[in-house]
């Protein structure tokens, strides 16, 4: 697992991953390279309520951002796993970033 | 074509008689005392006086292969052998798993499901077949099941699982496996298995992934599907395999790790802990719960996650300190429908805005100037279109930005048309054309009132039912 905090500049890279249907709002494109400032507005940590903000603000092209988020919340039904762990055991939407983190949004399935 | 018909008829009619023939089989053995399951009556001493083996001669011969696999064994076939499971959904899912599960040698497989089979199901739902179009999909796996494994006892279940029938259903068996297609299904496999102390495998398939989990394992310690999905998603953003696709392997092999984690659940004698057992740490009862996660399209396809036990205060399980949930609740007060939602058809068009396929059929006939816009995703497009109609897929509505360069939406640009020639809009049954017919008067090309922007109403399959019956897909 990535320990680097951060670079010089300040500046987390993170793996972000889109599954189970949710690339489509993403340019079809499953894996991003991001680069986040390590501090948000407030110069506290940025945290993952930060990254769906910029994902929703700087990433997602499709106007669909309901799919994505309800409320400023994550929608019902997806998934986010923080290298390979559910967020719950990790702190949900206050998780505080780390440089090398792999961010998965998996939108959950019921066909069968 | 009498020819076809007739022998249709006859092949219906000798399935039924082979289907009746089947049940009277499985009556009679059931009624031969001390051959249990067995069927082995003329060539060994199988059964009777002087066999000595805790299973029977047949039994060796069948499952031996998997008997010597290391720590499965003898007690791991007799833990199979006496286990009662029961699969709710004889689909993409449910016909794989089944099979495997009847061929392990299950003592008594339960299946539930209120649909019969279609042409479409096919190309996954393995243990169907073309002359069993038609047939009630339990009926036609049990016909398929008894061929591969006519040791084992079947109960088919021809019906939906219900608030009302689950208990009674459920109770009969000592593992669940939830094979089905909908979050209002999955909710109430969940809910019962817990309120019944049954462990429950549950896994899901749409286009290219999948996803599997077992839950409630063991009962009332692990997490059940509340404590992972308290909240449904909204339910337009439920889409199933009928509408999205789904290609056969990816739920064939969703069905298949189902029965293997059931496999493994039995050998263990998982399903036998009960609920209330000793909790005193000292056990490792509670185990990691992983989710595994299948992406075929990935460069890695198979991912195991690790993921969060039970949620204090779940509405089904409690979370382990007192469960909110009642048999006698689900039952009278619980409306999975309501709980998850109803996709409300899409109303953005008024009346004026939106045209029959009669009407359309007609501007076509008369080569009045216009375009009609076919937003469905292009694999649907491919398949049949109304001719002269042009493809530009929903997603490329809802993807574009504000201000991004109309003239790229369609081939050609809007240029080339007249300014006042209408834009008429279709899809498959009339939503999304209203969100893309709206969209472009947003976006100004109505100017103000000149050029008609419409849909038709009803989409290709209004066409299909009023115009051209020949369309041979919508």
């Amino acid at each position: 697992m990535a320990s680097a905090a951060a670079d010089d500049a300040g500046h987390l890279t993170l793996d972000v991953e889109f599954s189970g249907g949710l690339e489509m709002l993403f340019s079809d494109q499953r894996r991003h390279s991001l680069v986040l400032p390590a501090k948000d507005q407030d110069g506290k940590p940025s945290t993952i309520a930060y990254l769906i903000h910029h994902l929703c603000e700087h990433v997602m092209k499709d106007s669909r951002k309901e799919l994505f988020v309800l409320q400023d919340h994550l929608r019902p039904g997806i998934l986010v796993l923080i290298n390979d762990a559910d967020w719950e055991l990790e702190g949900e939407e206050e998780y505080e970033l780390k440089s090398g983190d792999n961010i998965l949004f998996v939108s959950t399935l019921h066909g069968g | 074509m009498d020819k076809i018909e007739n022998l249709k008829r006859e092949i219906a009619q000798r399935e039924a008689e082979l289907q009746d023939l089947r049940k009277q089989l499985a009556e009679a053995e059931a009624e031969t005392p001390s051959v249990e399951n067995g069927r082995d009556t003329t060539t060994s001493q199988s059964g009777g006086e002087g066999w000595k083996w805790p299973l029977e001669e047949h039994e060796y011969e069948r499952y031996s292969r998997q008997m010597i696999v290391p720590n499965f064994g003898l007690q791991g076939q007799l833990n199979i052998k006496n286990a009662k499971v029961l699969l709710v959904g004889a689909g993409g899912l449910g016909c794989p798993a089944a099979a495997y599960l009847a061929g392990a040698g299950v003592g008594t497989l339960g299946l539930v499901d209120g649909d019969a089979v279609e042409v479409s199901n096919l190309h996954r739902q393995v243990a169907h077949s073309t002359a069993r179009v038609g047939m009630m999909k339990v009926d036609s796996a049990v016909a398929y099941l008894q061929g591969l494994n006519p040791t084992i006892t079947y109960r088919a279940h021809a019906t939906h699982l219900t608030p009302q029938n689950a208990e009674g259903i459920v109770s009969q068996y000592d593992l669940v496996l939830d094979c089905t297609d909908h979050p209002t299904s999955r909710y109430l496999i969940s809910d019962i298995c817990v309120l019944l102390s049954k462990p429950l495998v549950s896994a899901s398939a749409f286009q290219t992934s999948g996803q599997l989990i077992v839950l409630n394992s063991p009962p009332g310690k692990g997490p059940c599907y509340r404590c992972v999905f308290p909240k449904p998603p909204p339910p337009e953003s439920v889409v199933g395999c009928g509408e999205g696709g789904i290609v056969g392997p990816v739920v064939g092999v969703m069905g298949v790790l189902q029965a293997l984690e059931a496999i493994k659940l039995l050998v263990r004698g998982d399903h036998r802990r009960l609920k209330n057992a000793p909790a005193d740490g000292t056990e490792e009862d509670v185990k990691q719960v992983g989710m595994l996660l299948f992406s075929a399209m990935a460069d890695m396809p198979f991912r195991t996650v690790r993921m969060r036990g039970k949620r204090q205060g779940c509405f089904a399980c409690g979370g382990g300190d007192g469960s909110a949930l009642t048999l006698t609740e689900l039952k009278t007060s619980l409306d999975y429908v309501q709980f998850c939602g109803i996709n409300e058809p899409v109303k953005l068009l008024r009346p004026e805005e939106r045209i029959s396929v009669a009407e359309y059929e007609r501007i076509a006939r008369e080569k009045r100037a216009h375009v009609l816009l076919d937003v469905r995703e292009k694999e649907h497009f491919e398949l049949c279109s109304i001719p002269g109609s042009v493809n530009v897929p929903i997603s490329r509505f809802t993807a574009r930005r504000e201000g991004a360069e109309l003239e790229d939406l369609i081939p050609g640009g809007f240029a080339v048309l007249p300014p006042d020639a209408p834009i008429y809009v279709v899809c498959r049954v009339g939503n999304d054309s209203q969100i893309a017919a709206r969209k472009l008067k947003d976006w100004g090309l109505d100017r103000d009132g000149e050029r008609f922007i419409g849909d038709v109403f009803g989409g290709l399959r209004a066409w299909k039912d009023g115009v051209d019956p020949s369309l041979p897909f919508i």
